[in-house]
Parts: C-alpha cells; sequence; structure tokens
C-alpha cells in the first residue's frame, strides 16, 4: 500500500548539510499498522512527512496505493494527499473553528459541497465518538479530544492510509490507551493501513503488526514485530523488552531468552529442569500479548559455567528461541 | 461652557475627521492585508518564496513607516494629484493617510499571519489545500483576533495623523484644535476637542477589542 525506495532527504543549512533521511526503502502492506521507532533527531518526522510530500524527497520514489506521488506536482499532488489522511503529534487543529469546523474544513478542502458536508461531519464526529462536543472550540477540549478530531478530520477523504506523527506522544498514558484503541478499531473496521512513527514503545506494542526501527536516518532492522523480537541481538526487542544491564552472578551463566509468535508459550523454563538438570532461575522479564502476537525477553540464572550449560542454550535455540548468553 | 456657534464647528470637525479616518482605514485594510500576506507568501519560510520580491516590498515599506507624516504629506503632493484630482481638502488627505497607513498595517498583517501554528499549515497542505484555501481558510481565519486588534491600532493612529491634514486643507478636529485653540487662543474650542478626540479614539479601542474578544476561543 506505502512503498517507499531508496528516499534521501538533506537539509542544506549554512555551511553543513545534514543528511536527515538516508536511503530508507521499506514497504507497508494494505491493512497493515506499520511503526517506525527511534529517537528524536533520527529522521522520524521527516521520513514520514516524504510520504506524503510535504517535505520532497532529494532521491527515491513514493508510492502509495499504486500511485507514485513522487511524480506528480500541483493539483494532482493535492488530489492524492487528500486520499491520505494524517494525524499530528500536536493536533494541529483551527482554533478559530469549533470541532465540527475542523473537520468540515477537510471537507471544504476537498470540494465537498456544503449539504453533503454536514452530513459526514456528523458521520466522523460519530465515528471517533466526539459527537457531543461538536460545538466545543479546541481550546475548550481535552487532548484526547483534539486528537479524535484530528483522527475524523483525517479520515475526511475516506483514505485508504493514515499517516501518524507521534500521534500519541503529547497525551497521558490512560488517553495514549484510549486514542490506540481507535486507531486500532478503525485500522480493523475501515481496512485503514497505517504508517506511524512514534519513540513510545508501548505504542509498537499495542498497535503495530509491522515495525522499523531508524537510526541516524537509515532503518537498521524492519519486519513483522514478533520476527523481530525474536532476532537475535534486536534492537527493537532490547527497547520494547528492556532487561537493563546483566548482573555478574559467579557460578552461573544468564541468558536472555527472547519467546514471540506462536512457541512463546513453551514452558522452556521447567523443561531446562527436567532434561538438562538445570534450576533455572528467573531474574527479570517480561511476556506480553502484542497486537502482532504474543512475545516477550525472560532473563534466567542458569547454574554452571557456559561449558555446563551449553547443550541447554542449544537446545533452546533448536527449539526455535532466540537465546543469548548475557553473561 | 461651550458657545452657540461652537456646536456646528465641532460637528463638522468631527464629521470630516470620520470621513478622512474612516475612508484611510478601509483603504488601509484592503492594501495592509494584501502587502502583509505578500511580505509572509514570498518571505523565506513562505507558501511562494521569492526572495527579491520579498526584499523590496520589505524596503517599500520600511520607507513609508520611517517617513513623519507631516513630510509625507507635503512630499507626494504629486500623487495626490494624480489620484484624486486635487491637492488640498478633506479628499486630499485621505490619499497621504492611506499610503502612511499601508506599510504600518502590513507588518502588523505580517507579524499576526506569522503567529499561525506552522502545524496548523502544514496540517492544510496534508489535507490537499491549494494556496488560496491556505491564505483564507488558514492564515487569515486564524489570525483574525491579531489582525483586528491591530486594524485598531491602525485607526487609533490614523486619527492622530489626521489632526495634521489642516496644512494640505484637509479640516478635521485636530485642524479646528491648531487654528481656533491654538492661533486664536480659544481655549475652549481646544478643549471640546480634545475632549472629542479621546472620546473618538476610546470608541473605536472598545469596538476593537470587543470584536477581538469574540473572535478569539481561547
Amino acid at each position: 500500500m506505502i512503498e517507499l525506495d531508496g528516499l534521501r532527504r538533506t537539509y542544506r543549512g549554512r555551511g553543513r548539510s545534514v543528511v536527515a533521511v538516508d536511503g530508507v526503502s521499506l514497504s507497508v502492506r494494505p491493512g497493515e499498522v506499520f511503526g517506525v521507532v527511534g529517537r528524536s533527531g533520527a529522521g522520524k518526522s521527516t521520513l514520514l512527512r516524504c510520504v506524503n510530500l510535504l517535505e520532497r524527497p532529494d532521491e527515491g520514489t513514493v508510492t502509495v496505493d499504486g500511485v507514485e506521488l513522487t511524480a506528480l506536482g500541483g493539483d494532482r499532488l493535492r488530489a492524492a494527499r487528500q486520499r491520505i489522511g494524517m494525524v499530528h503529534q500536536h493536533f494541529a487543529l483551527l482554533g478559530s473553528r469549533t470541532a465540527a469546523g475542523n473537520v468540515a474544513f477537510a471537507l471544504e478542502v476537498m470540494g465537498v459541497p456544503r449539504r453533503e458536508r454536514a452530513r459526514r461531519v456528523a458521520e466522523l464526529l460519530d465515528l471517533v465518538g466526539l459527537t457531543d462536543r461538536a460545538d466545543a472550540y479546541p481550546a475548550q477540549l481535552s487532548g484526547g479530544q483534539k486528537q479524535r478530531v484530528g483522527i475524523a478530520r483525517a479520515l475526511a477523504g475516506r483514505p485508504k492510509v493514515l499517516l501518524c506523527d507521534e500521534a500519541t506522544s503529547a497525551l497521558d498514558p490512560e488517553t495514549t490507551r484510549s486514542i490506540l484503541g481507535l486507531l486500532r478499531d478503525l485500522n480493523q473496521r475501515l481496512g485503514l493501513t497505517i504508517l506511524l512513527i512514534t519513540h513510545e514503545m508501548d505504542v509498537v506494542k499495542r498497535l503495530c503488526d509491522s515495525a522499523a526501527v531508524m537510526r541516524d536516518g537509515r532503518l537498521t532492522e524492519s519486519g513483522r514485530v514478533t520476527e523481530l523480537i525474536a532476532r537475535p541481538g534486536s534492537e527493537l526487542a532490547a527497547e520494547v523488552f528492556p532487561l537493563g544491564t546483566p548482573p555478574t552472578l559467579p557460578g552461573s551463566t544468564v541468558v536472555d531468552v527472547t519467546v514471540a509468535g506462536p512457541d512463546a508459550d513453551t514452558a522452556f523454563v521447567a523443561e531446562l529442569t527436567r532434561r538438562f538438570d538445570l534450576d533455572a532461575r528467573i531474574l527479570g522479564g517480561t511476556v506480553e500479548q502484542l497486537a502482532g502476537g504474543r512475545a516477550g525477553r525472560l532473563r534466567l540464572a542458569l547454574p554452571g559455567d557456559a561449558e555446563r550449560t551449553a547443550p541447554a542454550v542449544a537446545h533452546l535455540r533448536a527449539a526455535g528461541l532466540a537465546v543469548e548468553v548475557a553473561a | 461652557m461651550i458657545a452657540d456657534d461652537l456646536v456646528p464647528l465641532l460637528t463638522q470637525g468631527l464629521r470630516e475627521t470620520a470621513y478622512m479616518v474612516a475612508v484611510a482605514a478601509l483603504l488601509s485594510a484592503l492594501g495592509g492585508l494584501l502587502v502583509g500576506v505578500l511580505l509572509v507568501l514570498t518571505g523565506r519560510d513562505g507558501l511562494l518564496p521569492a526572495r527579491p520580491v520579498n526584499a523590496l516590498l520589505g524596503l517599500v515599506v520600511n520607507v513609508g513607516r520611517s517617513l513623519p507624516f507631516i513630510i509625507l504629506l507635503v512630499a507626494i503632493i504629486p500623487v495626490t494629484r494624480a489620484v484624486v484630482g486635487t491637492t488640498i481638502g478633506t479628499t486630499a488627505a485621505i490619499v497621504p493617510l492611506t499610503v502612511s497607513a499601508i506599510p504600518f498595517y502590513a507588518r502588523i498583517v505580517e507579524t499576526a499571519l506569522r503567529e499561525v501554528d506552522r502545524d496548523v499549515i502544514a496540517a492544510a497542505r496534508a489535507m490537499g489545500a491549494n494556496r488560496r484555501q491556505i491564505v483564507g481558510k488558514v492564515l487569515l481565519r486564524e489570525a483574525r483576533p491579531g489582525l483586528v486588534a491591530g486594524f485598531t491600532l491602525t485607526v487609533v493612529a490614523l486619527i492622530g495623523y489626521s489632526a495634521m491634514a489642516g496644512v494640505i486643507g484637509g479640516g478635521g478636529l485636530g485642524d479646528l484644535a491648531l487654528r481656533y485653540g491654538y492661533q486664536r487662543f480659544e481655549n475652549d474650542v481646544m478643549i471640546a476637542t480634545v475632549v472629542l478626540l479621546v472620546a473618538f479614539v476610546q470608541l473605536v479601542q472598545v469596538v476593537g477589542d470587543v470584536i477581538t474578544r469574540r473572535l478569539s476561543h481561547r
């Protein structure tokens, strides 16, 4: 649904230039929620703004729903943008218009006739559960309500694709959950494809089917969330399920086991005891139900040195688990 | 105590001031909005960046702003003649008043438009809005409280400038105060005009404030 190929975007300042996006290619399947994660300054925002050409990439192509946007300009580009919704971190609502007025604005831009506008506005506000606040100005709305208006507005053009620029980063945890729930619901009910950028791992956990990690303008890993997490040495796994610095326990070997996908419930801890006579102690970890499947990471202390525990580690790996010997 | 023959004098002065200020304000609003929008559009991060146009426009505005009104009044007499066909009288005074108020209001418009949240402009672009829609439905509309407050400021400045219109026979309250109050030592005329001017400015300011408050939804 979204194909980015070899995108590069450089900012030229006085005497120096910064490569914000450095040769990024990615592909988002129809109906998928794809998250790009990374620290601030990694180039996520620029990447997202390249998708609807708010920023025109210096190199590379952007194709959305079969249309190569990078080949368009003027009216045809504007028409294409109307079919791509965008949600902003700080909501970006018109302060001079009510919630209904903000949604109507998107329809006005698209040239929807007045009579139909009123009907569509009501429909869209209902979709995001904000019918009772239609006549409130943004200044009278809470952050979560403002973002609901932002989402309703983004859906005005019946888009197949929604771009979310840190859509929940300005919201408190509870509101974040309700907005993520709404996005998930829209994704499922409308078959909406969502490309989002975030620095919040919670968003990846709760919403994303696939993800990519961005660092210094490049994607360092990319794929289905459960697959990425299971991949040895995955940055995403370490970010989503942080285990911290491994302790040194004399006489023990510390291993980090990543579980993901349908095998995530395998009773491997008990198996270690039974088959290898190793009484594994759990030092820390999490196993959770993610949007993309069940996954988690556990840190275990196995009695004995590396040599003693090697067969057990090999067995776990053979069973499809990602195991790293941490200390 | 105000003599009976003073009333028609004051009425006429007030009428002349109101006429000059009203017409000049209307024209300045249009001119100032146009120039202000152009300054923002052609500016560095504008929707239609054009460095040379922006620099030239900025220069013209600055020249207009730096000329003292009393000098502008006489300096542009040829322009006045070309525009209204006469160089003296109330209508003739409208030309220099407008010429001086346009750059004044243009800078205010520019500042007000630059205050509009860049995210909102980006959002409008992302929705596929064209430049005209962004200027009309986003920039000008979002900036309305600032535009009205700035216009109020401009009208008050025009009332002040209009006091000098007497130099080219423009009449008005200021002229009345100078001719009767200053040159003929008629203090009652002086006091009456000052009171009227203060009341006039006050009225403009109050109306401006009310509209500004109505327009801002914070």
